[in-house]
Order: C-alpha cells, then sequence, then structure tokens
C-alpha cells in the first residue's frame, strides 16, 4: 500500500490531517467529530533489530521540551508527597524505561518463532488512546487529544498530580518535580511538577514532518497514517502474514498498532514490567462507564418531568377546592 | 398541614421533607466526588480514613459523580414541572431561590460541556476546557458560599404568596 510509504503519507497524509491543525496545533478548533482525521502508527515488531535510533532521534528532537527543574525543590506537605527527579546527569542518560527525559524505550522478549527462540525488541511510548482517559480525566484540560489522534499533556498547564499516570492503564505519563505552573501556585500544598510523555511530535506533524522516531528507524518498523488505512493493512500483513495485532481494541482503541510474530500474552508474559514499563495486557475500554452514563444523562431529565406531571395530575385531582392557608415556606 | 384539613392548596410537602435531604445528600457527593477528581484526597489522608478509600480512587469518583449528575438532572426537571404545575401560584421563588438556580444552572452547563468532552471524538480548544474546568469549580464553590449564607439567613426556596399578602395588610 503505497500511502504507508514515507513521501506517500507526506503527501496525502499530511496534507489532509496534518493541514487540519498546521496552523493551530495545539489549538484544535472547537467540538467536531475527528474519527476520520486521526492518524495511527503501525509498529511492526517483526522489522525491529533494537538499535535504538529511534530513542536517540526522540531524545535529540524533543530535548528542548525536557523539564530544567529549579533546585531545591520546594518543600511539599504532607510528608508523604515524594520528589520525583530524573533531571541529575545519570537519571537523564536512563534509556530502559520510561522517564520525563526518555518517552521512548525498547523492551526486549525472549520468544519462540517458528520453533525458534528468538530475541525480539520493540519501541513502547504512548498509545494515544482514542478516547485517553488521561486526557478525559485530566482536572485541569493538561492533558489533551488533539483532531489528529495525538494525546499531548501541556507542561505550562499540567500541575504534576499524576491523575494521568494512575488513569492510564499503561501507566505511561512521568513526572519530573521542580517544574511548572505549581511552583507558581501553592507548590508546598498542591501540585508536584509536570508529566511527561510522547507527544508524536505533534509540531513536526504539524509542519509536514514525520515523527523523529518514525524518520530515523532504519528498518522502517513504524509507519503514520489515516487510522482506517493503518488498520486495513495491519490486517492485511495479519491474516497473509499470520502477525497478531495489539492497539486495535484496546482501551477503546487507540491510534497505536503493534504487529507482533507471537500473540500478545506470550509476548506480555516474555516482556519486564514495573514503573515506566509497560505491559501488553488486554484492556477494557476505560472510559466506556462515561460513555453510557452521558446517555443516561440525556434520558433522566424526561424520567423527572414524567414523575412531575403525574405528581400534578395527581394534585390536581384534589385541588378542586380553593386554598386554606398556606403556611409551608 | 392539620390531619383533618380539608382538601386544599398544594403544598410542597414531599418536595420538602422528602427531596430536600436528598438533593443536600447528592450535592455533598458532588462536591466530594467533584473534589475527588483532583489528586488530593490520598495527598491529604482522606482516603486513608477507614471506609473513604473510594474518594482516592479516580475511576470511582468519576462514576459517582456521573451517577450523582443523573439523578439530579431528573430531580431538577421533576422539581421544574412541580413548581410549575403546583406551586407557582401559591408560593413565588425567593431571591435566594434566584441565586441559586443561577448557580445551579451554571454548575449544569459547565458539567454537560466536560461530558461532551470526555466522549470520544470531542475534541474542544484546551483554554476553552480550561475555562470551562474551572468555572465548574468555581460556580461549585460559590454556591458552597451561598448555602451556608442563605442557611444562616434562613433563605428558603419559597415564599407562600399568602404571606406575602398578608403582610400587604389585606387579604380579599
Ligand atoms: S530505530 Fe527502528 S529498528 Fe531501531 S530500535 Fe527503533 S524501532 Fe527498532
Ligand atoms: S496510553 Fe496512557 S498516556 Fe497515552 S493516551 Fe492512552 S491513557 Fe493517555
Ligand atoms: S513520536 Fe516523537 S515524541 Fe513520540 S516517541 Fe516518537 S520521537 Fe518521541
Amino acid at each position: 500500500m503505497a500511502l504507508l510509504s514515507r513521501r506517500a503519507f507526506l503527501k496525502t497524509g499530511l496534507a489532509t490531517a496534518g493541514a487540519a491543525c498546521a496552523s493551530q496545533v495545539p489549538l484544535p478548533a472547537a467540538a467536531k467529530p475527528q474519527s476520520d482525521g486521526e492518524l495511527a502508527t503501525l509498529i511492526d515488531i517483526r522489522k525491529c533489530v533494537g538499535c535504538e535510533a529511534c530513542v536517540e532521534a526522540c531524545r535529540e528532537v524533543n530535548a528542548a521540551k525536557y523539564p530544567e527543574p529549579e533546585k531545591p525543590f520546594p518543600k511539599m506537605y504532607p510528608s508523604r508527597v515524594k520528589v520525583a527527579d530524573w533531571s541529575e546527569e545519570d537519571k537523564r542518560e536512563v534509556r530502559d524505561r520510561l522517564t520525563p527525559y526518555n518517552w521512548l524505550f525498547i523492551q526486549w522478549a525472549t520468544v519462540v518463532v517458528d520453533g525458534e527462540e528468538k530475541e525480539i525488541s520493540f519501541p513502547r511510548r504512548c498509545m494515544h488512546c482514542q478516547n485517553p482517559p488521561c486526557a478525559d480525566l485530566c482536572p485541569w484540560g493538561a492533558a489533551r487529544k488533539l483532531e489528529n489522534g495525538i494525546t499531548l499533556i501541556d507542561s505550562d498547564i499540567c500541575l504534576g498530580g499524576r491523575k494521568c499516570q494512575v488513569v492510564c492503564p499503561w501507566d505511561i505519563p512521568q513526572r519530573q518535580t521542580g517544574v511548572g505552573l505549581y511552583l507558581d501556585l501553592l507548590p508546598s500544598f498542591a501540585g508536584n511538577g509536570v508529566m511527561y510523555k510522547c507527544d508524536r511530535c505533534y509540531n513536526r506533524i504539524a509542519q509536514g514532518e514525520l515523527p523523529a522516531c518514525i524518520e530515523q528507524c532504519p528498518e522502517e518498523v513504524q509507519t503514520i497514517g489515516p487510522r482506517s488505512e493503518i488498520l486495513a493493512e495491519a490486517h492485511r500483513i495479519a491474516r497473509e502474514e499470520g502477525a497478531y495485532i495489539y492497539g486495535e481494541k484496546e482501551n477503546g482503541g487507540t491510534n497505536t498498532i503493534y504487529l507482533s510474530p507471537v500473540p500478545f500474552d506470550t509476548l506480555n508474559q516474555a516482556i519486564h514490567k514495573g514503573p515506566g514499563k509497560p505491559h501488553f495486557d488486554p484492556v477494557e475500554d476505560q472510559m466506556a462507564h462515561a460513555d453510557n452514563m452521558a446517555k443516561a444523562m440525556l434520558i433522566a431529565p424526561f424520567a423527572g418531568i414524567a414523575a412531575g406531571v403525574s405528581r400534578v395530575i395527581k394534585a390536581a385531582k384534589h385541588a378542586d377546592e380553593p386554598p386554606e392557608d398556606n403556611h409551608e415556606a | 398541614m392539620k390531619p383533618d384539613a380539608p382538601k386544599q392548596y398544594p403544598t410542597p410537602y414531599i418536595e420538602q421533607k422528602v427531596l430536600k435531604p436528598v438533593y443536600l445528600f447528592l450535592l455533598f457527593m458532588m462536591g466530594l466526588t467533584g473534589f475527588g477528581q483532583m489528586p488530593i484526597f490520598k495527598r491529604y489522608y482522606i482516603a486513608d480514613i477507614p471506609g473513604l478509600g473510594w474518594t482516592g480512587k479516580f475511576y470511582v469518583t468519576h462514576y459517582l459523580h456521573y451517577l450523582g449528575a443523573i439523578i439530579l438532572f431528573a430531580l431538577f426537571a421533576y422539581v421544574i414541572v412541580t413548581y410549575w404545575g403546583l406551586f407557582r401560584r401559591s408560593h413565588a421563588l425567593s431571591k435566594a431561590a434566584y441565586v441559586r438556580i443561577f448557580l445551579l444552572a451554571a454548575i449544569v452547563v459547565t458539567g454537560i460541556f466536560r461530558t461532551l468532552k470526555n466522549l470520544p471524538d470531542v475534541v474542544f480548544s484546551p483554554n476553552f476546557t480550561m475555562f470551562n474546568d474551572i468555572s465548574h469549580l468555581v460556580f461549585m464553590m460559590l454556591l458552597m458560599v451561598f448555602g451556608i449564607v442563605f442557611s444562616i439567613t434562613k433563605s428558603g426556596w419559597l415564599v407562600p404568596r399568602t404571606v406575602r399578602q398578608t403582610a400587604r395588610g389585606r387579604r380579599s
């Protein structure tokens, strides 16, 4: 599918999806159903050689977005509130997990492919969910979704409360203390820095460029394009070459589609999981309750009206005599 | 309400005795679960109090906040209909009621926008989202402040029109 090559993506994918937001990212226009405009990435695990060129590329192009915290950190109350500091030289160099300075890392797994034991690698980062709980539940609107399917956290607004990480099914966003808006508010009592994660190079996409990790990968592991086409391609490969898909339905659908040579539960068992090292668990749609309850909110007033009308009618039947003293206030 | 009273103009009896405590409880829960949207209950040990662990669980407070909104929507609709249909002629709305209605309407409208934003496919500009979120919070706090003021001044929602007429001197 020509669309999935880099150049073709630049011509078509970006021309449509990118143009819509080129002038305004990160300020998309008001509410509009935009699933059609969402860009998704396909990550073909089978191609990755684990060279970490993508990791380096991400660190290079996004270095300017990294936190430069003020020290010493303000004292925080109560004392259970822990500092999250990745800003020291050695910590900044950490590459084997997600950190505020490492938005993409290479995960490794030893699995059996075609009867042969193999070590495989694959990039991990934010999944860019279609209905991202991190953005839906962010109390300040700092985490938000763009029309082109990117979820990003605005480091000028984020207070670092870590709620996005808690509600993210993959615990993606990572905290750095000592930066951001909370310093100007009540640094000792509310907030704790800023949360960082992959923003899918929104600024590059807005300028018609590819995300750095996609561009720099020598093996063309990742492709990006309109979600429907990425999915069609993923299914074609899965069908014809016997690969497995992750990200299509997970958490109600994400804009990151993984293709694996082994089933994802097998892969999931073979990877190191923990802080900053996301799993490949099956994930239910975390926001399904909100969608269903929003519908109930539409119906609720009618139930109230019906109850009210029946009360009025009943009372009216008894109200054919003139009023007596009404003392109830 | 005298037990032997003849059929009379309806008084907001159920509304006062039953719905009011329900309404106050719901408002309290909406406040609690609303504040629970901010990551403060865990930080400040509220979620450590036995029985209050749920206040620190974001999906639980979010679910309860939506549930409360559903019940309040039904309740508001019920109250509006019964006021218009039954009590409007016997009772006027107090000034305090107008203040409450304004604040509740503002909370409802900003809440609806927030609910819309949380639907898949709905994208608002960040400025609007923030403005909306903060308005929702500010209107809620104003409602709390006025709630306290009105409870001190004993300003209810309804003023019986007969009392007013009596106060003016003559009842025809
Ligand atoms: S640059 Fe490509 S091949 Fe290298 S680690 Fe990243 S995804 Fe894998
Ligand atoms: S993976 Fe987590 S951080 Fe990324 S969009 Fe989904 S919920 Fe948000
Ligand atoms: S899309 Fe951009 S920000 Fe995200 S991992 Fe790739 S290079 Fe990093």
